[in-house]
């Protein structure tokens, strides 16, 4: 369906910001909103509520051994990826598919739009795929005078009002029903409530008809197995049946992080996706293809083209960010993190990746510093890494862009010199009682006495703090030490005992 | 007459630090104090309650007077360099000491987690590392896995409401069920538990400086259910989170006292008067 253009430009500038990216900027533009962080809060609480529930059940005590299991065996694929990569697209073409490889996201567009183009594609269906956003797929495919339409309930709203995901598993988690109806009733005209099963019906019937239409599906694929060859897919409403099997020719874009060694080892991961996402034992559908189907079958598929997409990836690849490349995509990080919720959802991330995954891989793939901000917007409070399926220390990620950016002397002479002046007191003890000194001196200068009169808890209260405290201030009073340290009262003690 | 707490010493947790089992002979030991930049300056009440209850059990408190700051704002800033020459000097302070404890949990976890990774495998310096890393305990727990302290057979007695904030850093370190448990240990106490006690209070370090709509946001939500609870008094399990919770207690005008986990000890145990506010 084509937007007009100025809601397409808007979804583009949101996961494609210019750059460097201003997260502080955005965040103004996603948090003012009518409500859209407490909704977001609440439905990710909830989803994080329903996985810590269906992990317990189904994992007990175990929880940790699961994940770490999980996290071998997509960390040995990823130590392995050659070998697996060149297994897959061995036992794949096998099987009839054809196997592509995309260096950029240009590359994959120019694959997809040749094979659209070859056989005469008029209308592209497509289920939900961050990969496919990330590579901004679908606007290609329409200036390459293709209709497209998404099909997952989520993308489609999206798709319809020019929007962009704000979570890679509940792309619309920050929109209300109201929003979703009054955009179905001016864009299709429909007549609905914001009755959730009305909205549900709308989108089913307007899909209906373009199913019929639809000569090109396009997918993503949740894992790729290297022994089998098989595209593994796992979606919740059933369209990414009509995408994969209605059309004769279907498009699969995975990155190449997607695969794994064996098909013995899908039943772990296929439990964890689920559990992770949304608390679900298994999604509602899961579907296997192992190849197209034989010609003389009444409703096939012909064709079936693999797009295997780097866009990036590989910077990842070397041994301290290489774990970062087992995400399985499941959005439970996103879910736990506070600052994901506080910061009204992914738009505030600038890429289509966001949470803290986001928030480590971004940088790595479109240049540290053109998102510096991102690693830094994090209270390394873990609960990322406590949820994690295969088990990936997000944190420490963190702390280690944050290094890389002071390698690169990103963040500002200022701020380096504060911290190595800083370093510097810390290091020798009588600069340190030193700076400690000052520090009373001058921050009790300003401050609200509290009146108690014991010196070790004798503390006041800066309402407005100046210079670089001044961000301190706004939500909340600033402490200042108090009347005597620690260091006084043991030395005090040490003499009366000696006395 | 002294009395100690400390049973027997099988019961120093395996694993996750790769702690070692140990076996002494003695009861009373020779624990030295990280006091940590934060509770020094700011926060002393806290130290003092910490080496009063370990002389109370009998143990016997160390203090290198030299000690600064256990490098945490710069490792998490990304100043690897300055972190690792503070991390040098941390481990020579204390390389003879079998025992170290913090009140702090974020210290106590830089120590146990940065420090080996910051220096190359095979050297004498991660060697250090990892053995200050297994010596290092967080106060609490301390008391709980090493010291075995049994707060009910002390007589610990305060009475009271009152809450707990679980801060993050002790994720690896001690569960929040556990620390729950010694609460529910001191009679008189009523305890609360806060909603969604185990999120964020969004302090952060500097995430507090960078981004102060987004920590505000989070600290006022943090506010917000501990108010919920009614408690008169706020168990606060970090320094850090401490002076974030109480700056925006203070700012939305929601009185209550925090203390630390030791200095609630301490005022059970009668070591401490209770009653200094914060
Ligand atoms: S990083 Fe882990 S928790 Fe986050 S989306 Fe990926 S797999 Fe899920």
């Amino acid at each position: 369906m084509s937007q007009d253009t100025s809601s397409e430009s808007h979804s583009l500038h949101l996961l494609n910001p210019p750059l460097p990216f201003d997260m502080k900027l955005r965040m103004q533009q996603t948090t003012e909103n009518d409500g859209s962080v407490q909704r977001i809060q609440n439905t990710a609480r909830t989803k994080f509520a329903q996985r810590e529930k269906s992990y317990t059940e189904a994992f007990g005590d175990r929880q940790t051994d699961v994940k770490t299991l999980a996290g071998q065996i997509k960390q040995h694929t990823l130590d392995h990826l050659d070998q697996y990569l060149e297994q897959f697209i061995q036992s794949a073409t096998k099987s009839g598919m054809k196997v592509h490889l995309a260096r950029d996201a240009a590359q994959a567009r120019k694959i997809c739009l040749n094979i659209a183009q070859s056989h005469g594609c008029k209308c592209c269906i497509k289920s939900k795929s961050m990969v496919t956003e990330e590579i901004q797929l679908l606007s290609a495919l329409e200036s390459g005078g293709i209709e497209t339409y998404e099909t997952d309930l989520g993308e489609f709203i999206v798709q319809l009002d020019g929007d962009a995901p704000s979570h890679i598993v509940t792309p619309v988690i920050h929109k209300d029903r109201e929003s979703i109806a009054r955009t179905f009733r001016q864009k299709l005209g429909a007549e609905t409530t914001s009755d959730p099963e009305d909205l549900t019906e709308v989108a089913r019937q307007y899909l209906r008809n373009v199913y019929r239409k639809a000569d090109l599906g396009i997918s993503g694929a949740n894992f790729l197995v290297a022994d089998t060859g098989t595209i593994v897919l796992c979606t919740n409403e059933g369209n990414g049946r009509f995408v994969t099997e209605v059309p004769p020719v279907h498009i699969v874009v995975a990155g190449i992080e997607k695969v794994i060694p064996r098909i013995n080892d899908l039943s772990l991961l296929l439990k964890l996706l689920a559990r992770s996402s949304t608390g679900q034992p298994l999604t509602v559908y899961t579907s296997l293809i192992n190849g197209p189907t034989q010609h003389g079958d009444p409703v096939s598929t012909h064709e079936i083209n693999v797009i295997l997409l780097d866009n990036g990836r590989s910077n990842l690849l070397p041994a301290p960010t290489r774990s970062l490349l087992r995400c399985i995509r499941c959005g439970a990080c996103l879910n736990a993190c506070p600052v994901f919720r506080h910061a009204g959802g992914g738009h505030a991330y600038g890429s289509v990746y966001s949470g803290p995954i986001g928030s480590a891989i971004t940088p790595l793939m479109r240049g540290v510093s053109n998102y510096s901000d991102l690693p830094k917007a994090s209270s390394l409070c873990g609960s990322c890494h406590q949820v994690c399926p295969v088990n990936i220390n997000l944190p420490q990620q963190l702390i280690n862009l944050r290094q890389e950016a002071v390698t690169q002397q990103i963040p500002s002479r200022l701020e380096s010199l504060i911290y190595r002046l800083f370093a510097l007191c810390l290091r020798y003890p009588f600069l340190y009682r030193a700076t400690s000194y000052f520090n009373k001196l001058f921050t009790r200068l300003g401050g609200i006495s509290t009146g108690a009169h014991d010196q070790f808890s004798n503390r006041k209260w800066v309402k407005h703090a100046p210079w670089l405290f001044r961000h301190w201030t706004t939500c909340r009073d600033l402490p200042t030490p108090t009347s005597k340290n620690f260091q006084h009262w043991w030395i005090l003690r040490n003499r009366g005992s000696s006395s | 007459m002294r009395i100690s707490g400390y049973h027997h010493c099988e019961s120093i947790p395996h694993g996750q630090h790769g702690f070692h089992k140990q076996h002494r002979s003695s009861i009373d030991l020779r624990i030295a104090l990280f006091i940590t930049c934060l509770a020094d300056n700011y926060f002393p009440r806290s130290g003092i309650a910490v080496v009063k209850i370990l002389e109370y059990l009998g143990h016997e408190v160390i203090f290198p007077r030299i000690q600064t700051c256990c490098g945490q704002p710069m490792y998490n800033n990304g100043y690897r360099k300055e972190a690792c020459q503070l991390a040098r000097r941390m481990i020579k302070l204390f390389r003879d000491c079998e025992i170290v404890t913090t009140p702090s949990g974020s210290c106590a976890s830089l120590v146990h987690d940065a420090y080996p990774q910051l220096f190359t495998e095979g050297t004498q310096d991660h060697e250090a590392a990892v053995g200050l890393a297994k010596n290092t305990y967080e106060f609490v727990s301390l008391l709980k896995d090493v010291l075995d302290v049994d707060l009910t057979q002390l007589g610990a007695r305060w009475e009271g409401i009152a809450t707990y904030h679980y801060s993050c850093h002790l994720r690896h370190i001690i569960s929040q069920a556990d620390v729950e448990r010694l609460l529910n240990n001191i009679e008189g106490l009523e305890y609360r538990q806060i909603e969604s006690a185990d999120q964020c209070c969004g302090f952060g370090g500097t995430f507090s400086l960078h981004y102060p709509d987004l920590s505000g946001s989070m600290v006022r939500e943090k506010v917000r259910n501990i108010a919920e609870t009614g408690a008169e008094t706020l168990i606060c399990h970090d320094n850090g989170c401490t002076m974030n919770i109480a700056g925006a207690c203070r700012r939305q005008n929601v009185a209550i006292r925090i203390i630390s986990p030791s200095e609630l000890f301490a005022e059970s145990l009668g070591l401490l008067e209770r009653g200094a506010e914060l």
